[in-house]
């Protein structure tokens, strides 16, 4: 039994390896500035990996080697303290080193660069909107109070700012490549989170907050949508597209869209006629 | 060397023997019962009963995962119902119900040297509450629109909106068992806490206290802190959904409709629920590092190595898994220089924990290794725990849990480091002491075989999980449809972890038959099968009697450990056993 175990416990170890290192899942190819997410990964596949390799490998050594035998009586021996605090040292080390890239990156995804283009992701069940600043290079304010079917993502229709503010209820948002973007994203009903798992950054859409994140998108593409925090049974398929492509395509794109202005005027005219 | 294992005798203080209540009927000795070890069967049989149902439907969500669309029982509704069933009964009704009232109640009176629980009324009371709150949990199953499908983090707003099953009578239900539940366990809580410190017999000071003692002791102050903090969100939230007030709900407007609420924080919930959770994992996780502790150590025929650092190492876990709760809200919304601070403590923690990995397997060093079943799943538990733990130093540094939380990666490893490593310490704890329990052996060859399939499958079933989230496939998906960047082959993993999860499920009824075969058909095992140091095996009958000790409490002379004792004749000396007599120098008289 010992030697089987032993033997298991090594193949488990080369198993694991062999699997990390041929299986064909992995991250998917990155379309953002955040490559240092995936160093970070990385780094910590390779620090913990060998300690997990260390542990097993010693596990399946003493197995083998310690295993009882007629007359064999075990060593006695309470504690060791320089071999204790060794290992507390070099394992408060190992820790360290992931620690330091992880903080050192976090700092720069909480940091927003100046100039980034703000623009704002909106969800509810079970689909995403977009806002987009408009001229004037600002989004206007918004509240729940005033969401109604003519103004379906709740912008203040007495805000100046607002009135000049893209509206894209249900279709793909397009973004303009290398750019940095500041995605505000809120919620009108539940929780629910933006996520592009080619962009590596996400973030909930709290319902009461306003949430943020920051990126470059830096490939150019069609990439997928999907929420990431339970939003109901029809989570799944809450789905949507962001297009990623050249300045002249999204200037095209751009002026196709429908400021908050003219929509209100067309809901009015609308209900004019009613 | 350091003098810790060496003998020292503490003068007998004046105790008086505790006057037991002595059951009179049938009712009274089995059904309302005081006594801590027919509450802990109770507790243990109700939390395994209720974990088969877990059991089940772990099974349908692996048919939906590898077969989606091929169940007409399974619609979103019921995946939703079943996912958030089956965390919330293996997380709260399993395994805090069994490793506390279970393992708790068994062992701590027997392991401190007490006749039983200070508060035998409280203690019976503490059972039939958390019964009460099974009932209500099962009745949750057959209300109109069934049990809750929120996820076990029963997220507000979602939890109790159109849109989540469940969202008539299976949230209200779901809120008043775990209410339930807390009232419970506090009752059980307090018990335990009380009786390691003021239960405890003659010489048996806290330095000499088993590392199961000391695990189930320190996860259950947790539990006694971080309970409450859930009491209140469950009541606030049932407000919520009951009265109408606001605690979590914001201004929403649903399919168009302005909602009556306004003003709340649904961050404030998770605050609440997470100031719960995370030491949650750590009132599952203790009594497991407790109890592994104890069967490395008597099957290794080895002193635990470095038991001080140990003791410790359990304290300073306990008092960090106050500070980290933030690490499951890094992309919640919560204010972003928070990241800093709980992925800092979040790393700390992994410092005494990997020292308690190192001790365990430093035990084993130069021991005397018997491979009997509770030692492989004691062995097994490290490297699923290991494995576990590594994984959660990914989703700890706040950089790194962005692109993998909410994805599969998340699920593989809360499963490894607080599904699958407690349940292999489960295992390994009641076929260690089942030959207590009920005076019987099990069938040993039917241990292997539950020991090897249940390891290996389950190994298979969530390392490459894990792979799955570094694609992206993001959890809670009852469905992935037609997505660009998940490739075919993702599909036929899922197959395959599937088909692990059915044979790994299966095997369990190896383990349910052999326990009951060997209730009437197991080897008599006689009170020390093991000729293990501590207390509880050396109550003069197997099973212990009521009151668990003869006419007088055992004296303790030594600690826990006291295994290959150098000069000593046997291998393991008993806590209780009193120091040899020096030879007497012929006195001139």
């Amino acid at each position: 039994m010992a030697t089987i175990l032993a033997l298991v416990l090594v193949l488990i170890v080369i198993g694991s390896v062999s699997f990390h290192l041929l299986s064909p899942w992995w991250l998917t190819p990155i379309a953002s500035n955040w490559g240092y997410i995936d160093n970070t990964v990385i780094l910590t596949f390779w620090i913990t990996g060998f300690g997990y390799i260390a542990i097993i490998l010693f596990m399946a050594f003493c197995v083998f080697r310690f295993r009882h035998r007629e007359g064999r009586r075990a060593a006695y021996q309470p504690e060791n303290n320089r071999l204790e605090w060794s290992l507390a040292i070099g394992t408060t080390v190992a820790v360290a080193a992931l620690l330091g890239p992880g903080l050192f990156v976090w700092y720069q995804f909480v940091t927003v660069p100046k100039g980034a283009d703000e623009i704002e992701v909106v969800g509810q069940q079970w689909q995403w909107s977009f806002r987009l600043p408009g001229r004037d290079g600002l989004l206007g304010t918004s509240d729940s109070r005033y969401i109604s079917s003519d103004n379906p993502l709740g912008l203040n229709p007495n805000d100046p700012n607002g009135q000049d503010d893209l509206v894209i209820v249900a279709d793909d948002l397009h973004l303009p490549l290398g750019k940095p973007v500041k995605v505000l994203l809120r919620s009108i009903d539940v929780i629910h989170d933006f996520y592009v798992p080619e962009f590596r950054a996400k973030m909930d859409l709290m319902p009461g907050l306003v949430t943020y994140f920051w990126f470059i998108p830096t490939r150019a593409g069609t990439f997928e949508v999907l929420c990431a925090a339970f939003c109901g049974v029809g989570h799944p398929e809450m789905r949507g597209s962001v297009v990623v492509e050249n300045e002249s395509a999204y200037q095209a794109w751009l002026q196709k869209q429908q400021t908050f202005a003219q929509l209100s005027a067309r809901a009015k005219k609308v209900n004019l006629r009613q | 060397m350091v003098d810790i294992g060496t003998v020292e005798v503490i003068p007998p203080a004046e105790v008086e023997d505790v006057e037991l209540y002595h059951p009179k009927s049938w009712v009274t000795k089995y059904v309302f019962c005081q006594d801590a070890k027919v509450i802990a069967i109770q507790y243990s049989i109700t939390a395994i009963s209720i974990g088969l149902v877990a059991l089940v439907l772990s099974w349908f969500i692996r048919l939906q995962l590898a077969f989606p669309g091929t169940f007409s029982f399974i619609t979103p509704s019921n995946y939703y119902q079943f996912i958030t069933m089956h965390g919330m009964i293996m997380v709260i009704y399993l395994l805090t119900a069994l490793f506390l009232g279970g393992f708790g109640n068994y062992l701590i009176p027997l392991m401190v040297g007490a006749r039983d629980m200070v508060f035998p009324y409280v203690n019976m009371l503490s059972f039939w509450v958390y019964f009460l709150a099974v009932l209500v949990l099962v009745a949750s199953f057959f209300a109109p629109g069934g049990p809750t499908g929120a996820g076990w983090t029963l997220y507000p707003p979602q939890a109790i909106l159109a849109g989540t099953p469940g969202q008539d009578w299976g949230i209200i239900l779901m809120l008043a068992s775990l209410i339930l539940f807390i009232i419970g366990f506090t009752m059980g809580g307090l018990n335990y806490v009380v009786t390691v410190l003021q239960g405890r017999t003659r010489g048996m000071t806290m330095m000499r206290l088993p590392l199961t003692v000391w695990g189930i002791f320190t996860a259950t102050i947790l539990a006694l802190l971080a309970f409450p903090a859930l009491f209140v969100a469950s009541v606030m939230m049932l407000l919520d959904r009951v009265l109408g007030t606001s605690f979590f709900m914001p201004a929403i407007v649903q399919a168009g409709e302005h909602l009556k609420y306004g003003g709340g924080s649904p961050i404030l919930f998770q605050h609440l629920f997470w100031f719960f959770g995370h030491p949650e994992v750590y009132i599952v996780a203790l009594p497991a590092f407790g109890i592994v502790s104890d069967l490395i150590s008597t099957h290794a025929r080895k002193n635990i190595f470095g038991y001080r650092m140990m003791v410790w190492a359990l304290v300073a876990i306990a008092v960090l898994s106050f500070i980290v709760w933030g690490h499951h809200m890094y992309i919640s919304g919560m204010n972003p220089p928070f990241g800093f601070f709980f992925a800092t403590s979040t790393l700390i923690i992994a410092i005494p924990t990997a020292i308690k990995v190192y001790n365990w397997v430093l035990t084993l060093w130069r021991g005397d290794i018997h491979l009997t079943v509770p030692m492989l799943f004691a062995l097994g538990f490290i490297v699923t725990f290991v494995n576990g733990g590594i994984t959660g130093l990914f989703l700890g540094n706040v950089i790194v849990d962005v692109p993998l939380s909410a994805t599969m990666f998340v699920v593989a490893h809360f499963h490894m480091v607080m599904g699958i490593a407690p349940i292999l310490v489960v295992f390994g704890g009641i076929y260690h002491w089942y030959p207590k329990i009920t005076g019987r052996m099990w069938n040993e060859r039917l241990g292997q075989f539950h020991f090897w399939v249940t390891f290996l499958g389950a190994y298979l079933i969530y390392f490459p999980m894990h792979y799955l989230g570094f694609i992206g496939v993001p959890r809670r998906y009852y469905e992935l449809g037609e997505t660009a960047f998940v490739p075919p082959s993702a599909g036929t993993l899922n197959v395959f972890i599937t088909a692990a999860a059915l044979i790994v499920g299966a095997a369990q009824m190896v383990f349910f038959f052999n326990l009951i075969w060997s209730l009437f058909k197991g080897k008599r095992a006689g009170g020390n099968p093991w000729r293990a140091t501590t207390l509880e095996w050396q109550t003069p009958q197997t099973p212990p009697g009521h009151g668990n000790w003869g006419k007088e409490l055992p004296i303790v002379y030594r600690w826990a450990y006291d295994y290959s004792v150098p000069g000593a004749e046997q291998d393991f000396l008993p806590q209780n056993q009193p120091p040899a007599k020096r030879m007497p120098v012929a006195a001139p008289s």
